[in-house]
């Protein structure tokens, strides 16, 4: 029976019955009377999909204690503002996070853009980290035809490079 | 290095407002948004202000030092007036939000005025460019190259699998937001626009008024975008945003074209009364000016009036902003006062203006 769907929000009885087709995939949403007036469903300008599934996946389970260790951002905090609290905060939250993307968007991968100078600075820095440990074992071990070796390798990278990120 | 000062560039021209660029009949603008944060460090909204201002410092001289933005303006918002900010708002060149932020915000902004950087808005950096008409090739390469020379001096917040990352997770992936300025008269005077909303929202656009969020649509004028960002590169998003906004110019032109046939006189007639009380009116608020000159537009459209008006009526569509009423009033007026204010100037510019000819229009 239509009438014993229940509010995906607050669980009372649902009379407002939306269907919208985003990127061609169908999402169904069932709200009370009281919920679709407060989400203005009843406003299709003013409605946005994306803001309603956010909560609502957000809802039935209260927030843990997940917190970013970069931050010291908590679930409770996102679901209050929808927002993040830094970059590392999306390694911390992945957990709700794919869920909610993949109703939020085409896709859950990023097929765009890359900022390539910025990739480059990285995975320099990283080589240059990696030469100068295997240099330093090198000559712990006494090892000073490889020490040599790293110690040209380092010096090209370095003059490939222009430096350290963040220099 | 920018050098310019927030009262020279109010004075000088806007992008917007430049008269070579009116040539579009239903686009008045192309604007492309990126939203970029720098890596390990919290987003504005949880920074603590010491961070703020720390990255807006850092922020603003790597913007700063872009030869796109030479003898331009930087400033922290704080250092702007209200009246200010408002005229920034009015010129789509700074978001209410950002107007709004308490402190270590800043903006950057070139000398034409066609490059914006807001910098601690909700995100970081966003980095917009806009032009007049309709121009996403041109504003795309744009923003790609200031965003590439900008990545040389900062290091952004990156994830091969999600992309850039932004404050509010409706923004991952590209972190794009592409969208037109339109000008949709003959949907709205035929009803069809509530229609048309609901056909582009289904298709994963948005639709919001002149400006933005929970604005009125004065004017006929609707902003359009996407509302996805993940999942497709730039390129795809800006062709699927094409193909939806020429379906709209279509749907647009045809409505104009049904107008003129099956109801001329009542066309020419809101097309002439809206010359007459720009003409002769005494007491005009905002949103009267801008459907009046939005009619006016449309007449110019239809070859009523002459092609070289257009650029008028684009700029007056700024110019007929509160702020800008009282910025060329030099001082603070209450509404009824600038009513009075903006009749005189609508009636000082259209009293140079040739009278319509409606014999295309009226059999």
């Amino acid at each position: 029976m239509a009438n014993s769907l229940k509010c995906d929000l607050c669980s009372k009885p649902a009379t407002v019955h939306l269907t919208q087709i985003v990127n061609s995939k169908i999402h169904k949403v069932d709200l009370c009377e009281a919920c679709a007036q407060a989400k203005g469903v009843t406003d299709p300008g003013g409605f946005s999909l994306a803001d309603l599934l956010l909560k609502a996946s957000l809802n039935p389970e209260p927030a843990g204690d997940i917190r970013c260790e970069s931050c010291g951002f908590t679930q409770q905090d996102f679901k209050k503002t929808g927002r993040f609290g830094c970059p590392s905060c999306y390694a911390h939250f992945s957990g709700m996070l794919e869920p909610m993307l993949d109703t939020m968007h085409k896709g859950v991968v990023h097929t765009g853009k890359i900022p390539q100078r910025a990739l480059e600075r990285k995975s320099l820095y990283e080589k240059l980290t990696q030469l100068e440990t295997e240099l330093d074992q090198a000559i712990k071990s006494e090892r000073y035809e490889d020490a040599a070796r790293y110690r040209d390798e380092l010096q090209q990278v370095r003059q490939a490079g222009s430096g350290k990120p963040n220099a | 290095m920018p050098e310019m000062k927030i009262n020279e560039l109010i004075d000088s021209h806007s992008e917007l407002t430049d008269a070579g660029a009116s040539k579009s009949a239903v686009v008045l603008m192309t604007r492309i948004r990126l939203a970029r944060n720098l890596a390990k460090h919290p987003f504005p909204g949880w920074a603590k202000d010491a961070q703020k201002r720390e990255i807006r410092d850092q922020c603003m001289q790597a913007v700063a030092a872009l030869p796109q933005m030479k003898r331009g303006l930087a400033i922290p918002v704080e250092n702007l007036d209200e009246l200010q900010k408002q005229i920034l708002v009015e010129r789509h060149l700074i978001s209410r939000e950002l107007c709004h932020a308490k402190s270590g915000s800043g903006i950057v902004i070139s000398k034409d005025q066609s490059c914006v950087v807001m910098v601690n808005e909700e995100d970081h950096l966003r980095i917009q460019v806009l032009r007049a008409g309709y121009q996403f090739k041109k504003v795309w390469n744009t923003i790609n190259a200031l965003d590439s020379d900008l990545e040389e001096h900062v290091d952004y917040a990156f994830s091969p699998k999600l992309g850039y990352l932004s404050a509010c997770p409706t923004n991952l992936g590209t972190a794009i937001r592409a969208s037109t300025m339109m000008h949709l008269p003959a949907l709205v005077i035929s009803s069809q626009m509530e229609k048309v909303v609901r056909a582009v929202n289904q298709l994963g656009m948005a639709v919001r008024g002149l400006f933005g969020e929970g604005s009125d649509a004065s004017g006929s004028i609707f902003q359009i975008s996407n509302q996805t960002t993940l999942g497709e590169s730039e390129d795809e998003i800006i062709k699927h945003l094409n193909g939806v906004l020429n379906t709209i110019i279509e749907q647009e032109l045809n409505a104009r074209e049904k107008l003129v046939e099956s109801e001329p006189n009542k066309l020419s007639d809101k097309i002439g009364r809206a010359f007459g009380i720009l003409q002769n009116g005494y007491l005009l608020n905002s949103s009267e000016a801008m459907n009046l000159l939005s009619l006016i537009r449309l007449g110019i459209d239809l070859g009523i009036f002459a092609d070289a008006q257009r650029a008028v009526v684009d700029r007056l569509f700024i110019e007929c902003q509160p702020g800008h009423v009282q910025h060329a009033a030099k001082g603070s007026f209450e509404p009824a006062q600038r009513d009075v204010l903006r009749a005189e100037k609508l009636r000082a510019e259209f009293a140079k203006m040739p009278a319509p000819d409606f014999s295309n229009t009226v059999r």
